[in-house]
């Protein structure tokens, strides 16, 4: 037995213990290199993990993100020369989804930038963090400071009760909605906190200082109702919302029209410009894309998984980019590119695993409905 | 005989001249949550080594070997169903596949189940 679908990438060196490294082992979790740090694939076992993330809460070390800051009078400006969104919009603690981009509109990393008082926050994915710090330097002015908060780790509490569950040891962050973010007080330690995440449920990323990452996993693991889950159900969890992976459903081979994440380029920005990519992107959007970034519904129980071939007819169409057993619908499902001629929901496709081809229907995304905690919702 | 392993993590017991094929309960741990498992057609002619099976978790796919080569008599039905077999019971309800054995002599080499331990304590 081996596997055929390994890491993501090969390592080049020893994978770096992150800060809670020593505490995921004594619970029990399987670690794995993974952006170049010993990651915690799983702990009790990825569907029940992901389970207990769509009905609990669940605490997930995302501590091999990257935690930027960007300072200076000239910031705002800056960040917008390179993001396509409306940064300088953003009131304090406001944050948004953006992307870095290259000249060619080709998709550099996705991030959240946050508005966060003094400075904007960036974080960013893990397995890219040193390419987009190069890129910052490169590109930032003199005059504006670009921090690595690499001394902070980074958790996730995600699921239906990590508001209560947050709110009993850190007052105050349920009055937080979705996309939004605060400085809150833990027993005396200041902790950046905002309502966001990736598994499409509501919860929260706390920023905690490396040396009480220990403290704050156990305050969180002490309440019931929360229990950690590690990479393995976080990648189902955002299969299942819908949300694309940098390095498979985002590449600089990818855009941000055919990659649908027309939501992150604000209106004034597609006319205005001034941000790198805009004249590709521009055009892009001008023209349509030639391919897009699709959802796909599968009968049956064999999952397709990345670089298969989806077929219409006799015809390849597309390639799938992420792909799975959905614990939360009992079937596969899979993101793909596709020609944009076949990429309407309800277009029935097929995608080809070990030389059978399994049907497969195009499906609006996400596949599981967000519940975020969005302002003026109950 | 004797039930006997291999170091990709197969088991192999032979009863007269078939012998019946899964893997062991450190690799359906390794695994994790199995969601498919396509079982090799009968009449498949498998060769030492070669791939006989694919077992898909909720993380990836991989591929079963076979320990011997031989023809295959029956593939294990009740895994299109219910795939969780493998990890409820490997080395029983969750078999993978019968197989008519060409050459016993490749039989040798196999682990032992206390060799075999052995070999999972050191990994």
């Amino acid at each position: 037995m081996s596997e055929t679908v390994a890491q993501d990438e090969v390592e080049e060196r020893a994978p770096e213990a992150l800060p809670l490294d020593a505490w995921n082992r004594a619970r029990g979790a399987r670690m794995v290199p993974f952006a170049g740090y010993e990651m915690p694939i799983q702990y009790e076992g990825i569907v029940a993990e992901h389970n207990w993330t769509r009905s609990s809460a669940s605490l997930f070390d995302v501590s091999h993100m990257g935690q930027l800051s960007v300072s200076g009078d000239a910031a705002v400006l800056a960040l917008e020369a390179l993001l396509p969104g409306d940064i300088a919009g953003l009131g304090e603690g406001q944050m948004r989804y953006s992307m870095l981009l290259d000249e060619q509109g080709g998709i550099l990393d996705d991030l959240i930038v946050t508005h966060a008082g003094p400075h904007y926050a960036l974080v960013v994915n893990g397995a890219m963090k040193w390419d987009d710090i190069a890129h910052l330097r490169e590109h930032l002015p003199d005059e504006v400071t670009l921090t690595h908060q690499d001394e902070q780790a980074l958790f996730a509490l995600q699921g239906p009760l990590a508001a209560t569950a947050l709110e009993a040891i850190v007052p105050g962050v349920s009055e937080l909605t979705f996309m939004t973010a605060g400085l809150f007080d833990w027993g005396g330690v200041p902790l950046w906190t905002s309502r966001s995440g990736y598994t499409g449920e509501d919860g929260y990323e706390i920023s905690v200082p490396a040396e009480l990452a220990d403290r704050l996993a156990d305050a969180l693991l002490s309440d019931t109702r929360v229990k950690p889950a590690g990479l393995g159900a976080r990648d189902s969890l955002r299969l299942e919302a819908g949300l694309p992976l940098y390095g498979h459903d985002l590449t600089t081979e990818t855009d941000p029209v055919s990659a649908g994440l027309l939501f992150a380029l604000s209106k004034n920005r597609r006319q205005s410009g001034g941000w790198m990519g805009h004249d590709a992107v521009a055009q892009v959007l001008a023209n349509g894309p030639a391919t897009k970034r699709i959802g796909l519904s599968l009968e049956g129980r064999l999952p397709a998984r990345e670089g298969a071939e989806v077929f219409a007819g006799a015809e390849k169409v597309g390639t799938v980019t992420s792909g799975g057993f959905s614990p939360t619908l009992g079937h596969p499902i899979a993101m793909a590119y596709v020609s944009a001629a076949h990429a309407a929901p309800d277009t029935p496709l097929e995608i080809e695993v070990r030389g059978k081809r399994l049907p497969a229907q195009v499906v609006k995304v996400p596949f599981v409905p967000h519940r975020y905690h969005r302002k003026g919702a109950a | 005989m004797a039930r006997l392993y291999t170091e990709d993590h197969e088991w192999i017991e032979l009863e007269g001249e078939v012998a019946t094929v899964g893997i062991t309960d450190y690799a359906q741990g390794q695994l994790g949550d199995i969601v498919f498992v396509e079982v090799p057609d009968t009449g498949a002619e498998l060769t030492k080594g070669g791939d006989a099976a694919v077992v898909e978790s909720v993380k990836a796919a991989s591929d079963v070997y076979s320990p011997v080569s031989g023809t295959v008599t029956e593939g294990n039905a009740a895994l299109e169903e219910d795939p969780a077999l493998v990890n409820s019971d490997p080395e029983g309800e969750g078999w993978f596949f019968k197989l008519t054995v060409s050459d016993t002599g490749e039989l040798d080499g196999l682990m032992d189940a206390k060799a075999y331990a052995a070999f999972v304590d050191g990994l």
